[in-house]
């Protein structure tokens, strides 16, 4: 349990630091930007209670706002993937349940399944993020552009990260 | 309130998240600059919506009182324009420039919304950039000085009253031309202050007060109220009581006054360092 939590700090603050350290100088024409850091909430312990869920990604949201100077714009997206996560896990559930002692990765639901779990959940985040971050529905299908082109690049930077980091 | 208590322990996942995302939302509107434009913008907006509506119930109310005071009006007018009419044909002036004759344009707007009751009292009109207001012109009513444009947006325009703190006009007594500084000490919605006047100069209560012209907002001689009182304070200067022409709690249309050469004026006082 302490392991766990332990482990799961560390990766918060790698992931922070990934993000606004390197992946925020990253611009491609300022118009895509992807979000790496919502890994954490993905990769998160199936067990963990809901609210702690919901606390964890405001923390992890308000974080990067401290860098990126935006308070409450990636604390308020992430806080909406983290109230999906539970649905999207609930429908996407095997026959029987997820077992206890595994985690949602590739390495154990496959490749399938932890696409279409990252898919929705992206884009849900960068959604929220995107609009909020204009603010006006005025421009909707340009930013409804941004949203689609920078999930892409998230959900591949995540799956990526799958086959280097945990290979196990 | 058991029940209450049930029913947020049974949702706290939903009211959690619902806490989260309002405090997330609250952060964005207070630190981000942009975001709190807009937010004040569609507010804004809702608001002067809202104001139109009543202002409409408020202004049928008091038709019979606006007809009597258009009619006076144009009374008032129908003199002037003899007397005009008369003094051009005696001077034979018969070429008409428009740019040159022409200082100043007029919109008609109508007050939506008006505070009288504050110390910074604003009133609201329905006409915005779109239909040529900007920062900084005078507006007047039929009966004298209203107050100075202060901000607008596309459709709407807001204007600090003569009865606002940060409201200075200069002024001048008609019957002999000295000037001073107008404020309002927020003492009432009925009365404004004149300093600056020396104090040999002889005023009588019931004197009127205009604007001097010299501010390049206001045109010059608009009526701004009477002399209600006076004291001298401190020996060289009175501070004039004045009794406000304009009567704010019956407020409804209003002129916004173009000052088609204040561009010109306003370049010439800075080249010669003049402000």
């Amino acid at each position: 349990m302490i392991k766990l939590l332990v482990r799961n700090i560390i990766r918060f603050v790698v992931l922070v630091l990934l993000q606004v350290l390197i992946i925020n100088n990253i611009q491609i024409s300022g118009f895509i930007v992807p979000y790496f850091y919502i890994l954490f909430i993905l990769l998160m312990p199936f067990e963990t209670p809901k609210w702690l869920l919901l606390v964890f990604a405001f923390a992890l949201g308000l974080t990067v706002d401290l860098f990126t100077q935006t308070p409450g714009m990636h604390a308020a997206a992430s806080v909406f993937m983290a109230f999906l996560r539970p649905y999207i896990l609930g429908m996407s559930a095997p026959r029987d349940g997820y077992e206890a002692g595994t985690f949602p990765r590739i390495y154990y639901y496959g490749f399938q399944w932890f696409l279409r779990y990252t898919v929705i959940l992206v884009l849900a985040h960068h959604f929220i993020l995107f609009y909020i971050e204009v603010f006006r529905f005025s421009e909707f299908f340009s930013t409804f552009l941004r949203v689609l082109l920078s999930s892409l690049l998230s959900v591949i930077l995540i799956m990526l990260s799958q086959y280097f980091i945990y290979r196990k | 309130m058991r029940n209450l208590l049930r029913f947020i322990i049974i949702y706290h996942f939903f009211f959690l998240f619902l806490l989260l995302e309002t405090v997330s939302i609250i952060l964005i509107v207070q630190h981000n600059t942009y975001h709190r434009a807009q937010f004040i913008n569609v507010s804004r907006s809702l608001q002067g919506s809202y104001y139109e509506i009543f202002g409409g119930i408020r202004e049928y109310l008091s038709l019979r009182q606006t007809n009597r005071d258009l009619y006076m009006e144009n009374t008032l007018l129908r003199n002037q324009m003899d007397r005009l009419a008369r003094d051009r044909e005696s001077t034979f002036e018969n070429r008409y420039d428009s740019i040159q004759h022409r200082q100043y344009s007029y919109i008609p707007a109508r007050v939506i919304n008006n505070s009288i009751n504050k110390q910074f009292n604003f009133i609201t009109l329905n006409k915005g950039s779109h239909h040529g207001i900007e920062p900084e012109m005078a507006v007047i009513a039929p009966n004298g000085v209203v107050g100075v444009v202060y901000a607008t947006s596309g459709n709407y325009s807001t204007v600090i009253p003569m009865i606002n703190r940060n409201f200075r006009l200069s002024a001048k007594i008609r019957k002999n031309g000295y000037f001073g500084s107008l404020s309002w000490a927020g003492s009432g919605y009925q009365e404004s202050i004149l300093e600056e006047i020396p104090f040999h100069v002889e005023i009588q209560q019931g004197d009127t007060i205009v604007t001097s012209g010299y501010s390049a907002i206001f045109p010059e001689g608009i009526m701004v109220g009477t002399i209600k009182d006076a004291e001298a304070i401190e020996g060289n200067f009175y501070t004039i009581t004045v009794d406000i022409a304009v009567d704010y709690k019956k407020l409804i249309y209003v002129n916004v006054i173009r000052n088609l050469l204040r561009e010109e004026l306003r370049e010439l006082e800075r080249i010669s360092g003049h402000d």
